[in-house]
């Protein structure tokens, strides 16, 4: 007996609420912009300069007393977090200490690092510092510039690529849905004021890439179909074509979902909040492929007559396919 | 009908044995890791025969442990240099032609410009042409010939600067200096695997795994150790004296009070040193021993000869270090310098003379220490959520295509030896990010069989048999495939352009395991499925 998690014959009828489901996701998008307006991302020191240091002590972790050891340094904001995680030993207390960028300096100054160091080391003798990590503003800035343009770059060659692929409507369709999912996930981290960081960014990438996946399968279909039946209404089309896909598309959302949250219990501290904003991700852009770029698409509507030739509606190197 | 030419099964199945051949070391990190360390140190290769492939995936800092930085080259400062060395040429020339320009004096420029006064500015032309001879051509890489130096007026002054070609050519030198000098400080330290990498215009990024902090790369490789010997013109103990054009003020290491005032333009530098070694003075106390080559001896030999009896400053790294008094002409070509150091010192400034002064000083932009147990901890979470991750993977798609789901998980099981495989052989690096790239590509490499399994069933709805269905719905799926992988395939390349570090890490996990995950769900899961459907030749099929 097979597992089935979408039933072989499936008939919903997906645009019934398209309304709804727009709505909805006009709002998450709303939301989340005013979130990240309001009150900001919690960025990391790859993007806003400083120093992030990781300390380890078999001693429970006094904040208040870290912060009183720190104080007299006079470093200007410092952020002192205790880190919790199922898979650290019972003796395994963990602070995160974060130092802001220091005024009118470039480079890095370590002996502030050493200052902080030995204030520490008075307080709890057994503290170990894993990892230190500096970014001047110079970098930080640069690396804000290319994370941006990263994304920007890749949903512009998405854009190329679908449109040249399919129409121009598909195209739109799917960075519509990009988009959406970009923000959302940028909303969430304001949200929750989760670490934003370098990797964060690629995690915002690879959102992008696994959403197109999954818009690109369900477009695919839609195109092959469009030429089957001929005569049917776009819609009809979109819904049959979706619903022929739905087993794939959770099947895959499954799979991909069973390795993520696997490494977000398993996988340590550093990377979780990498890996939750990658499934999230995957959510979203598994709701995203279904029902805004198939809904944009519709309102878009497709031309569905290529027996005249146009230079206003696309084009069919569609039909260069395998 | 259903059927793979049997050459294209030999292609097949050769490349996944290659690809696991490959990814076979990694099963054996320690033992491979230590083979590879005795090959470089030309012993007797231990533990693992020589016959098989011997590379292994790079782990990042984050995952082993190590120092990194950023540092970017002051290359302005070269250009000061260059022009500073040029001034007796300028002087020299313009000496001859005083009859017309009148007197010159060299004035305090800007960085990266000679500014000379002219005693009669209206001849400024013929002082300006004068100069202008001192150029050297420069091919440039468009092929037309352009002059080395710039010169141009102001006012009184005539200001000679760098060409824009001199300078692009004089950047590139710079940075292969520092790379070079660098990799020499660096491998004196006795480090294995450092990446000394040159990034963008004007920066190296340096990691070395395995050392227990970025101060201590710092220490290495942050100071210019740029010895001079320099003629002493007065002794002051005002730091901000005025010193005369030409000269500078420089302070003295051991006394914190005095301060030398020396001509600027040293008689030698430490780039004509041949050897330096750390040995102990007549005292017995710590010093270091040097020797020059044939032009700094040269030197050298002629500036004692003429100077007997005068003190003669040795700098380094703009602090005086000694000044001793000239007392015999030292022809030999070989010296000693004495000052305050400990055994420690006089060992490290002997090694940093010995690999060369950096052409330029270095700042600092970015660094990170990620202590060895902080990345063991991050591999053995990796490998378990991997394991974990990967098991769920298999077991949830047994459950849901039976018989093809197994040739599925086979597939998988290879892809993982693929990715591996083609990270050892291009020398890639496995970061904490691509631990995770590999967990989705776990999951995501699945979605190519799911499509062409999901299209089998649709197909055997309608198709005549199961042969027609597989082949239908293997043809079908492929455009979706294609499209599909193509798209996140570029957001992948994307990432490897624009990244930096880990992200770099994540984009090459990420794209390695589309190209294997597109090649074992479109070839490998195939050629399963055919030989098993010839053996069995069923009549129905179930998907």
């Amino acid at each position: 007996m097979r597992l089935r998690l979408v039933k072989q014959q499936t008939a919903f009828d997906f645009f019934e609420k398209w309304k709804l489901w727009l709505g909805v996701s006009a709002l998450l998008v709303v939301l989340s912009i005013a979130s990240t307006v309001t009150q900001g991302l919690n960025f990391g020191i790859d993007f806003k300069g400083g120093t992030t240091i990781r300390a380890e002590s078999s001693t429970p972790i006094d904040v208040a007393a870290y912060r009183q050891a720190i104080e007299p340094l006079a470093l200007g904001d410092v952020s002192i977090a205790e880190v919790f995680d199922p898979s650290f030993r019972d003796d395994q207390h963990v602070a995160q200490i974060r130092i802001q960028a220091q005024d009118g300096q470039e480079a890095v100054a370590s002996d502030v690092v050493a200052q902080l160091e030995s204030s520490l080391r008075n307080i709890a003798p057994d503290i170990r510092f894993p990892s230190v990590e500096s970014v001047g503003p110079k970098v930080s800035g640069e690396l804000i510039k290319s994370a941006v343009l990263a994304v920007v770059i890749a949903i512009a060659v998405v854009l190329i690529y679908i449109w040249l692929r399919f129409e121009w409507q598909f195209a739109l369709g799917a960075v519509g849905a990009l988009v959406h999912d970009v923000i959302l996930t940028i909303g969430i981290f304001s949200a929750l004021q989760i670490k934003f960081d370098l990797a964060i960014i690629a995690a915002l990438l690879t959102i992008v890439g696994y959403s197109l996946n999954d818009t690109v399968v369900v477009f695919d279909r839609v195109r092959e179909n469009l030429r089957r039946y001929k005569k049917k209404d776009l819609s009809d089309v979109l819904n049959l074509s979706i619903n022929e896909t739905l087993s794939r598309t959770v099947m895959t959302s499954v799979t991909t979902l069973l390795a993520l949250i696997s490494l977000f219990v398993l996988g340590g501290d550093v990377i979780r909040g990498f890996v939750f904003a990658m499934i999230w991700g995957v959510m979203v852009g598994t709701y995203s492929s279904v029902f805004v770029a198939s809904s944009t698409l519709l309102r878009l509507g497709v031309k569905r007559d290529w027996s005249k030739p146009s230079n206003t509606d696309g084009n069919q190197f569609a039909n260069i396919d395998a | 009908m259903l059927h793979i030419e049997g050459w294209k099964r030999v292609v097949i199945w050769a490349t996944c044995a290659l690809g696991l051949l490959f990814a076979l070391p990694n099963g054996f990190y320690g033992q491979v890791e230590s083979y590879n360390d005795a090959q470089e140190a030309g012993q007797e290769a231990t533990g693992w025969p020589s016959f098989l492939p011997s590379g292994l995936v790079n782990l990042g800092l984050d995952l082993r442990g190590g120092a990194h930085l950023l540092g970017e080259v002051k290359l302005e400062e070269v250009y000061t240099t260059r022009l500073e060395g040029f001034w007796p040429e300028v002087r020299n020339a313009l000496r001859d032609e005083r009859a017309t320009i009148g007197a010159i004096r060299q004035q305090e420029g800007g960085a990266g410009e000679l500014v000379v006064r002219i005693g009669n500015p209206e001849q400024m032309d013929r002082a300006i042409e004068v100069v202008q001879t001192l150029a050297r051509p420069l091919a440039s890489l468009t092929g037309g010939m352009t002059d080395d130096i710039v010169v141009s007026a102001l006012g009184n002054n005539l200001i000679v600067t760098l060409s824009e070609a001199e300078q692009l050519a004089t950047d590139d030198r710079t940075m292969a200096q520092s790379l070079e000098i660098i990799r020499r400080r660096v491998d004196e330290a006795g480090t294995r695997e450092p990446t000394i990498q040159r990034q963008g215009k004007d920066r190296i990024l340096i990691q070395v795994p395995g050392l227990g902090s970025a101060q201590e790369l710092k220490d290495l490789i942050g100071v210019p150790a740029l010895l001079t010997f320099q003629t002493v013109v007065g002794r002051s103990s005002n730091p901000n004296g005025a010193t005369g054009v030409g000269n500078e003020l420089l302070p003295a290491a051991d006394n914190p009070d005095l301060y030398y005032i020396l001509e600027r333009t040293p008689v030698v530098t430490g780039e004509e040193l041949t050897d330096a070694q750390p040995s102990f003075d007549r005292n017995g106390r710590p010093a270091v021993n040097f020797r020059f080559n044939t032009s700094g001896a040269r030197k050298f030999g002629q500036y004692t000869t003429d100077h007997v009896g005068e003190p003669f400053a040795i700098v380094l790294d703009d602090q005086v270090i000694s000044a001793p008094v000239i007392e015999v002409p030292i022809t030999g070509g070989s010296g000693i310098i004495t000052g305050n150091f400990d055994v420690a010192e006089s060992t490290r400034l002997a090694t940093l003379l010995r690999a060369g002064s950096l052409p330029a000083s270095l700042e600092f932009l970015e660094e990170r220490t990620v202590g060895p147990e902080l990345g063991q901890d991050s591999i053995d979470a990796g490998k378990i959520a991997c394991l974990v991750g990967f098991a769920a993977v298999l077991i949830f798609m047994f459950l849901s295509y039976g018989t093809f789901g197994i040739f599925a998980n086979i597939a998988l099981l290879i892809n993982v030896g693929l990715m591996f495989g083609l990270l050892s052989m291009i020398g890639a690096t496995l970061t904490l990010p691509g631990i995770a790239g590999i967990v989705l590509t776990i999951g995501m490499a699945v979605d190519a069989n799911v499509l062409v399994f999901e299209r089998i069933r649709e197909e055997l709805k309608t198709a005549k048999g199961p042969a027609r269905a597989i082949e239908l719905g293997y043809e079908k799926a492929l455009s979706a495939i294609v499209d599909a992988n193509i798209t996140t395939f570029l957001t992948a390349a994307i990432l490897f352009i624009m990244g930096a570090g880990p992200v770099k890490g994540f984009a090459v996990t990420l794209g390695l395991g589309i190209i294997t995950s597109v090649f074992t769900a479109i070839f490998v899961t195939r050629a399963m499925v055919v030989i098993w459907f010839e053996r069995r030749k069923p009549k129905t099929l179930e998907v």
